[in-house]
C-alpha cells in the first residue's frame, strides 16, 4: 500500500476528531460528533493495519524519467498478524463490555482508568521505540529526548490515573496524603528529571541508557503516585481533567518520538481539552491550578476559621416539605456529590417529574464542581430521565434563585456555602456559589451537619428561611414522594 | 412562661398577634400560651382553632398577667396599666414619634422589644415586621385602586372590541413599591415605577416594569443610610417627570417616606387636575402628611375632574390574615432568637446587635436610640424604604489593567525568545511543533464551546480518541527486524510492548466510543 495512502488517512482521521468535539458544544449535535470520531478512529485504524499487515511503499520519480517504488516498511509476519487481531478483539471485547456495564455513578473511574491505560500505552510505545534503537544502535539525539520525555508523561499519567481510579471507586481512603515536603518532593522530581533527560541525550546506548531510562521512568512512575495521593477527594474533578490533558500530551509526545502527525494533533486536542477543563473547574472553584496540585483545602490539617457560632439550625420533615413543595409554584434543586453517594437520582427524578406534572415548574441548578467529574450531575440526571432543558447551569439560575420559592439542596454543601460571597475571611471567598439562599426557602438534604469538603462550616444551614432535613437522600426524597 | 395575646383594642384593627400556626410553634419553643377569647374573630382564626393547636383561650384579665404580652398595635394606657412590672411587651412602638409612651412604659418598669426597631441587616430580616406589612400593603395598595378604577387592568382582545391596558405608575421602589409593581404587573397593566436611588433600577426591571430615571445633572449619592435634602436642579427635574408621568397613566401608587419627617410632596395640585378623569391614585403614605396634594387619611377623595385618591392608612389591616400570619410568624422568630435553649425562658442578650436595637425599655430605663453600629444605620422605622440608600458595601477598589505596553513587551520578548530557541532546534522538529501547536489552538477553541452538561460526555469521547496511540504501537510492530528470528531478544520486547499497547489502546478506544454513545442517548428534551 502507498504510504501516502496512509498519511492521507491520517488527515482525514484528524479533521474528523475535531469535527468531533465541535459537535459536543451542543446537545443537537453531540450525538453527530460522537460517530464521526467513530468514524474517523475507523478510517485511521483500517489504513494503518492495512499498511502493517500489507507494508508499505513510496513512488519515487527516478533522475532517468522513471518511476521507482521505494520500500518503506515490509509486510508483518503471519504471527503478527494473528497477535494484533487478537489484541485488537480482546481490547474491544473488554472496552465495550465495561462501557455498557458501568454505572452513571461510576463514570469518574472509568474514565480514570481509560486516562491510566494512554498513560500505560506512551509509556510502552517509548520503551518499543528504545528497544529498536538500541538494537540497531542507531540513536539521534533530538529521536532520544523526545522518547525520554513521552516516557516521563506516560508513566506519570499511568500511575496518577490509577490511584485517580483507586480514590474514586473507594477502593482507597480519598483523604489527601501528607507527606512532609511534599512539594520539594515533586518539584525534586522535575529536577531529577531534566537531569536525567539531558544525560541520557548525551548517553543514550548501552547499559548507561538502559539504565537512565529504567530510573526515570520509575520516578516517573512514583511523582504520578505521589501527586496524586496528596489531593483529596473534593479536588478530584481537576484532577481528572488534568489527568486528561496529560494523557493528551502523552500521546502527543509519542507522536513526536514516532513522526506521527496524527498523534501529534490528537494528543493536541486532548491535552488542550483537559487544560481548558482544568481552568473552568479552578475558576469554579476560585483556586489557582498550583494550589489544587499543591495540596487540598484546610490540607495543614488545622480547623479552618475561627469556629463561629451561627445559631440554631432548624430541622423539618419530609412531610412538612411535602407540604411546602405542594404550595410552590417554582423549584429549584442543586445536587451535589451527595446525591450520587446516595443514588438518589432516580427518585429525585420522579420527584421531579411529579411536581411538573402538578404545574410546578421545577429546575434543577448545577455548579460547575458539583460531583466528582465536570459535568457529572448532568449524566447522573440524563440517566435518570431529567430533560437536559430543566437541568441549567449556576449563572443560568442564580438570578432566578430570589423568586424562586423552594431550594431542594440535595448533598451539596461547600457549592451552595454563602461564606463565599459573605465572609472576606473564609477560605472559600470569592468562589462562585448558587445562591440558594436568596430563595423564599431552603431545604438541606444531609446526613449531618458535618463539613463540606473544605472543612468549611456552612452558614447557610442557620438562615432563618433555611431547614435540615437528615438522613440519606433517597430515602427522604422517597418519604417526600409518599407524603405527596 | 406564658405569652398572653390580647384583642386588639384599637378601632378598625383587624389583625391579632399570633395565629393558631404559630401558637405550635410558641408551644415548641417552651411557652404556655394565653389567647383572649374572641382576639383572632376579625383575622378569620376562631377561638376553637386556637385551642386546638394548644393555646389556653381565657380571659383578658388573664391575658393581661402573662409574663410576655405580644400584641400589634402600641399599648393604650389601660392596658399598661393592666400589666405588671416586669413583664416583657412586645409590639409596635413606634419609638422616635413616641416619647411620652416610651416614658411610660420605662416607668411601669416594662421591659419593651419594639417590633418596628428592628435594624436593617440580613439576619434580621427574618423578624423584621416593616418589611413584612410593607409589602401586603403594596399589594392592596393595588387592589384598593383595581376596586376604584373602572376598567380592566390587562388588554384584552374581545369581540366587543379592543381594551388597552392601564398604566400604572409607582412612586419608590421599596419592599411596598416592588410589591406594587409585582401585583400591578399579574393582573397585566403595564407600570414604570422610579426611586431617587438610581441603583434600584435592576430591581424594579427584574419585576417587570420599566424604570424611568430623573433626569438630572445632580447624581449624589447617599452614603449616610438617608436621602439627603434633594438638590433644587434636582427637585425640578423631578417634578418634570412626575408631571409628564401625569398625563399618560391611569394609575399613581406613591410609597415615599422619609423617616421622622413629613413625607415628600411629589404630585401637585395641577399634576392631580393634569389626569384623566375616573384615574386613581393611592397614598400610601397619606398619614405622614400624603405625598399627593388633596389626600386625606382614611377616605377616598374626589377632585373637581374626577381623580380619585386613595389615603388609606390601614392598607395591611384589610388583609387581616394573611397580615396576622406575617406579624405572627416574625414574632415567633424573635421568640426563637431570645429563647436560645427552647425552655421557655426569654432571655433578651443586649450584647446582640438585634436583640439591642429592638429594646426600647428596660429596668425602668429609655434605652432608645440604641447605641450606634457599624453595621447599619438604621433602628429607625423605615416604612417607604423609597428614602433609604441601600449603599451597603463600600466600593472594592478596582483591579488596575495592565498597561497594554507591558504586555506588548512582554509578548515580544516571548516571541524573540522562541525565535533563537527555535533557530537551534533540531532539523525536522519545527515541522512537527508547527502541526502540534496549530491543533492546540484548535483545541481550545473547540473545547470553550462545549457546554458544561456535556462535560463528561466530552472526557470519555477524548479517551476514545486518545486511544490513536494504537497507531504509535502498530508502527512499533511493524519495525520488527524481520532478518532475524522472531525470538531475538530485542524483536521479542518490541512484539510484547506492542501487543500489550494494542490491547490497552484499543480498549479505550472501543470502550470510550460506546460509552460516550450510551450517555448521549440518555440526555434527552423534556
Amino acid at each position: 500500500m502507498r504510504a501516502t495512502l496512509i498519511d492521507g488517512s491520517f488527515i482525514i482521521a484528524g479533521l474528523l476528531f475535531i469535527l468531533a468535539l465541535a459537535g459536543l458544544s451542543k446537545h443537537e449535535t453531540s450525538r453527530r460528533g460522537n460517530i464521526l470520531g467513530a468514524i474517523g478512529m475507523a478510517i485511521a485504524l483500517i489504513f494503518i493495519i492495512a499498511g502493517t499487515v500489507m507494508g508499505t511503499f513510496n513512488v519515487v520519480d527516478t533522475n532517468f524519467g522513471w518511476q521507482s517504488i521505494e520500500i518503506v516498511t515490509a509486510a508483518a509476519p503471519s504471527w503478527a498478524i494473528i497477535a494484533i487481531a487478537i489484541a485488537l478483539a480482546g481490547g474491544a471485547a473488554i472496552g465495550i463490555l465495561k462501557a455498557l456495564k458501568v454505572e452513571m455513578t461510576g463514570m469518574p473511574e472509568l474514565i480514570a482508568l481509560f486516562h491510566s491505560f494512554v498513560g500505560l500505552a506512551a509509556v510502552l510505545v517509548g520503551w518499543t521505540s528504545y528497544v529498536e534503537s538500541a538494537a540497531s544502535d542507531h540513536f539521534d539525539a533530538l529521536h532520544s529526548g523526545e522518547l525520554f520525555v513521552g516516557v516521563f508523561i506516560g508513566a506519570v499519567t499511568f500511575t496518577g490515573s490509577i490511584i485517580a481510579y483507586l480514590k474514586l471507586s473507594a477502593k482507597i481512603k480519598s483523604a489527601p496524603l501528607m507527606l512532609p515536603g511534599r512539594n520539594i518532593l515533586n518539584l525534586g522530581a522535575l529536577v531529577a528529571f531534566f537531569v536525567l533527560t539531558v544525560l541520557f541525550v548525551l548517553n543514550p546506548a548501552g547499559a548507561a541508557g538502559l539504565g537512565l531510562l529504567s530510573v526515570m521512568t520509575l520516578l516517573a512512575l512514583l511523582l504520578g503516585l505521589h501527586l496524586v495521593a496528596s489531593i483529596g477527594g473534593g479536588d478530584m474533578p481537576v484532577v481528572v481533567s488534568m489527568l486528561n490533558s496529560y494523557s493528551g500530551w502523552a500521546a502527543a509526545a509519542a507522536g513526536f518520538t514516532l513522526e506521527n502527525d496524527l498523534l501529534i494533533i490528537t494528543g493536541a486536542l486532548v491535552g488542550s481539552s483537559g487544560a481548558y477543563l482544568s481552568y473552568i473547574m479552578c475558576k469554579a472553584m476560585n483556586r489557582s491550578f498550583i494550589s489544587v496540585i499543591a495540596g487540598g483545602f484546610g490540607s495543614d490539617g488545622a480547623v479552618v476559621g475561627e469556629t463561629k457560632d451561627y445559631g440554631e439550625h432548624r430541622e423539618t420533615s419530609a412531610a412538612e416539605v411535602a407540604e411546602m413543595l405542594k404550595n410552590a409554584s417554582s423549584v429549584v434543586i442543586t445536587p451535589g456529590y451527595g446525591m450520587a453517594v446516595a443514588q438518589a437520582q432516580g427518585t429525585v427524578a420522579d420527584l421531579t417529574s411529579r411536581l411538573r406534572d402538578k404545574g410546578v415548574n421545577v429546575r434543577f441548578g448545577i455548579h460547575p464542581v458539583a460531583g466528582r467529574l465536570p459535568g457529572h450531575m448532568n449524566v447522573l440526571l440524563a440517566e435518570a430521565k431529567v430533560p437536559y432543558d430543566i437541568v441549567l447551569e449556576m449563572d443560568e439560575i442564580n438570578d432566578d434563585l430570589k423568586d424562586t420559592d423552594v431550594v431542594l439542596v440535595i448533598g451539596a454543601n461547600d457549592t451552595v456555602n454563602p461564606a463565599a460571597t459573605e465572609d472576606p475571611s473564609s477560605p472559600i471567598a470569592g468562589m462562585p456559589v448558587l445562591e440558594v439562599w436568596n430563595a423564599d426557602q431552603v431545604v438541606v438534604f444531609k446526613r449531618s451537619m458535618a463539613t463540606g469538603y473544605a472543612g468549611v462550616q456552612n452558614p447557610l444551614f442557620f438562615k432563618e428561611n433555611a431547614a435540615m432535613l437528615f438522613g440519606d437522600a433517597k430515602e427522604r426524597v422517597g418519604d417526600i414522594i409518599q407524603a405527596l | 412562661m406564658n405569652i398572653g395575646i390580647p384583642l386588639e383594642t384599637l378601632p378598625g384593627e383587624t389583625r391579632v398577634a399570633a395565629t393558631p400556626k404559630t401558637v405550635t410553634q410558641l408551644v415548641k419553643l417552651g411557652y404556655n400560651v394565653l389567647v383572649e377569647s374572641g382576639a383572632g374573630e376579625a383575622a378569620s382564626f376562631p377561638d376553637e382553632e386556637y385551642a386546638e393547636a394548644g393555646a389556653e383561650v381565657t380571659l383578658r384579665q388573664a391575658v393581661w398577667a402573662a409574663d410576655i404580652i405580644a400584641k400589634i398595635n402600641p399599648p393604650s394606657d389601660d392596658e399598661i396599666e393592666a400589666m405588671q412590672p416586669g413583664t416583657t411587651l412586645i409590639s409596635l412602638i413606634a419609638a422616635p414619634r413616641s416619647p411620652e409612651l416610651l416614658e411610660k412604659l420605662a416607668n411601669k418598669r416594662l421591659r419593651v422589644l419594639a417590633m418596628d426597631s428592628v435594624p436593617r441587616i440580613s439576619r434580621a430580616q427574618s423578624l423584621d415586621v416593616i418589611s413584612s406589612m410593607a409589602n401586603i400593603g403594596g399589594y392592596r395598595a393595588v387592589i384598593e385602586a383595581a376596586h376604584e378604577f373602572g376598567s380592566f387592568f390587562t388588554g384584552q382582545v374581545t369581540a366587543a372590541g379592543k381594551v388597552p391596558p392601564a398604566k400604572v405608575f409607582v412612586s419608590g421602589a421599596g419592599v411596598a413599591g416592588l410589591a406594587a409593581i409585582g401585583t400591578a404587573r399579574a393582573l397585566g397593566a403595564i407600570v414604570r415605577a422610579t426611586d431617587i436611588r438610581a441603583e434600584v433600577a435592576e430591581q424594579v426591571e427584574s419585576m417587570g416594569a420599566e424604570f424611568v430615571a430623573v433626569q438630572s445633572t445632580d447624581q449624589q449619592q447617599s452614603t449616610d443610610g438617608y436621602a439627603k435634602e434633594a438638590s433644587e436642579d434636582y427637585a425640578a427635574a423631578a417634578a418634570k417627570m412626575y408631571a409628564e408621568q401625569a398625563k399618560d397613566v391611569d394609575i399613581i401608587i406613591t410609597t415615599a417616606l422619609i423617616p421622622g419627617r413629613p413625607a415628600p410632596r411629589l404630585l401637585t395640585e395641577e399634576m392631580v387636575a393634569s389626569m384623566k378623569p375616573g384615574s386613581v391614585i393611592v397614598d400610601m403614605a397619606a398619614a405622614a402628611g400624603g405625598n399627593v396634594a388633596g389626600s386625606e387619611p382614611d377616605t377616598v377623595v374626589t377632585t373637581a375632574n374626577g381623580v380619585k385618591i386613595i389615603g388609606y392608612t390601614d392598607l395591611p389591616g384589610r388583609l387581616p390574615t394573611q397580615s396576622s400570619q406575617l406579624f405572627a410568624t416574625n414574632i415567633v422568630n424573635l421568640m426563637k432568637l431570645i429563647t436560645p435553649e427552647k425552655d421557655g425562658q426569654a432571655t433578651v442578650d443586649e450584647d446582640d446587635v438585634v436583640q439591642r436595637g429592638m429594646l426600647v425599655a428596660s429596668g425602668g430605663q429609655v434605652t432608645w436610640p440604641p447605641p450606634k453600629v457599624s453595621v447599619s444605620a438604621a433602628g429607625a422605622p423605615t416604612g417607604a424604604p423609597a428614602a433609604q440608600a441601600t449603599d451597603q458595601a463600600p466600593p472594592k477598589a478596582e483591579k488596575k489593567p495592565l498597561d497594554p505596553r507591558i504586555t506588548y513587551i512582554v509578548l515580544g520578548v516571548c516571541a524573540l525568545a522562541l525565535l533563537a530557541l527555535f533557530a537551534f532546534s533540531p532539523v525536522g522538529l519545527l515541522r512537527h511543533f508547527m502541526v502540534f501547536m496549530l491543533s492546540v489552538v484548535v483545541g481550545f477553541y473547540v473545547i470553550g464551546n462545549v457546554s458544561h452538561s456535556l462535560h463528561t460526555p466530552l472526557m470519555s469521547v477524548t479517551n476514545a480518541i486518545s486511544g490513536i496511540i494504537i497507531v504509535g504501537c502498530l508502527v512499533g510492530l511493524s519495525a520488527i527486524d524481520q532478518s532475524q528470528p522472531l525470538a531475538t531478544g530485542s524483536n521479542l520486547t518490541i512484539a510484547f510492548l506492542s501487543v500489550v499497547g494494542i490491547l490497552l489502546a484499543s480498549i479505550n478506544v472501543f470502550g470510550g466510543f460506546t460509552v460516550t454513545n450510551r450517555m448521549l442517548k440518555m440526555f434527552r428534551k423534556g
